[in-house]
Order: C-alpha cells, then structure tokens, then sequence
C-alpha cells in the first residue's frame, strides 16, 4: 500500500478494534448509564473506522471497501496499535485503557483536522467533537476510581500499570509516516506528546494517584506485529461475513 | 416519559405550508449567507427543501431532515445533486436517512437527483433550525444550546422540557442515539433527553 492509504489503514484499525473490544461491554457494564457510555463510545469509534478505512480502500484502488478490509483482513494486516486490542479486564482496567487512549485521539484528531489531506481533515473535524466526551468521560473515571474506594483505587492502580507499557508507540513515526509529515497530511505524534503526558499527569493527581514509571515499551502494531489477542478478536467480528459471505440483513 | 404531541402547531397542512416556506427561507439565507450567485438554483432549492421538510428523522421523528440541518444545498446540473452531512460520525440512523431522502425525492419526480455527502463543513448543532428547536423542546428533548456556549464542554444545566426549569442534573452523558444525554429536572423530577452539544 501507498503511504497515504497505509496510513489511513492505520488510524482506521485503531478506531475499529478498540471500538469492537469496548462493544463487549454492551450487557455486562456495572450499570446501565456505563453500559450506554461504553457502547457510544465504540459506535463512535466505529462511525471513524467506516470514514478511514472506505478511504484506505479508495486509495489502493483494488476494489476494497471499508467492510472489505474490516471483515477480510487477517491479523498480520492489521496496523492498530497494541493498545487498542488489549483486552477488557475488569472495569477499572477498560477506562484506564480510555484514558490514554482518548487524550491521546483527541490531540491527534486535533491537529489532523488541519491535514492538507480534505478526506483525513474533515473525518477528523467531525470526530474530534465526538473524542472530547469520550475523554471527558474516561477523565471523570479515573477520578472517581483512584479518589474513590480501597477497591476502586487498588483495581485503576493495576489497569494504569497494566496499560502503560502500550503508551509509547501512541506517539512512535516511521518511514510510512515521515514523508506524510514532511508533506502536512499526517501528524508527528511525538509532538503530541508533551501535551498528552501534561493532561495525563493533571488527571492522575486530580485522581490522587501517581504516574507510572517508564518501562520497556511494547510495540509492532503498526508493522502487524500483534499480540494473541487480536486473533481472538477478529474471530468474533468476522465470524458472521466469513461463515455467510455477502451476507445483508 | 410524557411527551406533549409532536406536531401541536402544524396540525394544519396549509399552515404547514407556511411555516415551511419560513423555515426554508430562514434556513436558506443561513446557508447562503452572501452569496448572490445561486439565485437561479433558489427555485429547485426551494422545491427539494419544502419535500424533504416532510422526511422525518428516523431516531427523532418529530424533527425533519431540513430542521435538523442535514441538508445543505442543491446544485443544478446534469443530474442535480443533493448535498447532505451526517450527524454524529458513527449514527447508525444515517443509512436510514439517506434511504428516506431518496425516496423522497423519487416520489417527487426527482428520481435523477444525486445525493452526495459532505463531511465538511463538519454539521454542528447550531444548524438545527429556531423550529427545529422548539419541535425538540415540545417533543420532551432539551434543545442542545448555541453558539458560543457549545465550545464549553461544561455545559449549563439543561433547561427542562416539561416544567421550564434550569434546576436540573445530567444522569448519563451517553444516552439512547448517540446525539443524546439523559437529564432529570429536580423540580418536576421528570427525567428527559437533552441533544447533546456538537
């Protein structure tokens, strides 16, 4: 693929897979304000994939549309970071996940709505309000979780250390994403960084909690090194178009 | 919830017909702002405008397409094209939306009209209409508020739809579509839908 639609891909799979994984909360979150929270959410990031990966699939001009890629691919060609497909866990871990990862789309959706891409510029326009409730909500989270009980704050403490290990390749460029930065399409999410580690630490220590420490940083999402959990994932999503190809409602 | 009917002021189709023609003309300066070029396209505009304020929005049907602000222009061309913008990125009402307009225009005889998105301008709540306003507030949904208000996430407290007060709390910023959240007024204790603020 072309660096462009690579990249597209990219933004596309984060967007799908965490939107699929926060789906499986629909039914089983601890009440039922938290139940439609999570499950907008997802929608969201859903209604994003849809935009990004129907580009992807403009762009490398083989006929493949967004359900294509979404429903066709295999793990080895997916390009999401390994952040989005980490798995559920208990509820404290679910927002911990949110958390970074929402500040974090919030700032890059920020500044992609000034792509010189139209595509990118004005998926990015549009999602970028919707990001600020899903940051607003996981924010909130954080707080009444680490400032709350014993258990709540034991649990948000366990997530936090948990997920933190997927935070740096967030803000990871390679040579897909070099010469789109060079060219004002893609962001340079080490730019965002500064901004991301300040809101980050204003969350926790309203949360009363503290930052992690920086650890060995897991990645390869973006080159479709992924962990097993993937695998599991996709089997769920795609089961029904593999099993039933062409299948509409 | 108790909701008052919908429809309450335009029971009438001729006085339908009027309020129309003064939606679609306040909408339509709104749209054009200055732009005097378009003048000749006003009267098709004006025709695909009033046809699809009959269309109503699947999720909230006391509101039409044309209320809610998702229908932005018509071009005259070989084939005409309707330029439409979604809502919320992932509304799963925008197939059955796009479905109801085309339907809508075929019935009318416009069958060879084109119907494209545009994702930008991004839609925001400020393109609901001043009736589409008050429709969401008779229907029992807190209109969301304007202009310079929605760039704070902090939003007011929602005003009740039912009893008028600002005495009231956010239940769920997340509500039942993706463009609500839920409310419930201390005053008369009803709880209701508030559109949320894009």
């Amino acid at each position: 693929m072309q660096p462009l639609a690579e990249y597209a891909l990219r933004l596309g799979d984060d967007s799908l897979v965490l939107g699929q994984r926060l789906s499986e909360w629909c039914g089983h979150a601890p009440m039922l304000e938290i139940d439609l929270a999570l499950a907008n959410i997802g929608l969201d990031l859903v209604g994003q994939a849809t935009h990004f990966l129907g580009l992807a699939g403009a762009l490398e001009g083989e006929g493949r549309d967004a359900d294509a890629l979404a429903f066709g691919r295999d793990v080895l060609d997916f390009r999401n970071v390994l952040l989005v497909e980490q798995p559920n866990g208990d509820f404290a871990q679910t927002i911990a996940r949110q958390f970074l990862f929402s500040n974090w789309q919030e700032l890059l959706l920020r500044e992609l709505a000034r792509s010189r891409d139209d595509t990118i510029a004005a998926v990015s326009a549009k999602a970028v309000k919707e990001v600020a409730y899903h940051a607003r909500f996981a924010n909130e989270w954080m707080v009444r979780l680490g400032d709350g009980t014993e258990e709540s704050r034991s649990r948000v403490v366990a997530g936090l250390e948990w997920i933190w290990r997927f935070a740096d390749e967030l803000f990871a460029v390679d040579e897909t994403t070099e010469a789109l930065i060079a060219d004002g399409i893609a962001v340079d999410a080490r730019s965002l960084r500064p901004e991301w580690d300040a809101r980050i630490a204003r969350t926790l220590a309203e949360a009363k909690l503290e930052t992690p420490k920086p650890r060995r940083a897991v990645t390869g999402g973006r080159a479709g090194h992924h962990s097993e959990h993937l695998g599991h994932l996709l089997s769920e999503m795609q089961f029904l178009p593999r099993a039933y190809p062409g299948a509409v409602w | 919830m108790s909701t008052t009917p919908a429809n309450k002021s335009l029971s009438s189709p001729r006085k339908r017909g009027s309020r129309v023609a003064a939606e679609i003309s306040e909408l339509g300066s709104r749209l054009r702002g200055n732009d005097t070029e378009r003048g000749e396209n006003d009267e098709l505009e004006c025709r695909v405008f009033e046809i699809l304020s009959q269309v109503p929005d699947p999720e909230i049907p006391c509101v039409s397409v044309v209320d809610l602000g998702i229908v932005r222009e018509v071009r005259e061309g070989a084939p005409p094209v309707l330029v439409i913008t979604p809502t919320y990125t992932g509304c799963p009402a925008t197939i059955a939306i796009a479905s109801a307009i085309r339907v809508a225009l075929d019935r009318a005889g416009l069958a060879d009209m084109r119907i494209e998105t545009a994702l930008s301008p991004a839609w925001t709540t400020d393109w609901i209409s001043d009736a589409g306003r008050e429709k969401l507030r008779a229907y029992g949904i807190a209109p969301p508020p304007q202009g310079a208000a929605r760039h704070s996430l902090r939003e007011e407290p929602a005003q009740c739809p039912r009893c008028g007060s600002a005495s009231t709390e956010e239940i769920s910023r997340f509500g039942s579509t993706p463009c609500k959240s839920l409310h419930r007024c201390l005053d008369c204790r009803e709880p209701f839908d508030r559109f949320k603020c894009h």
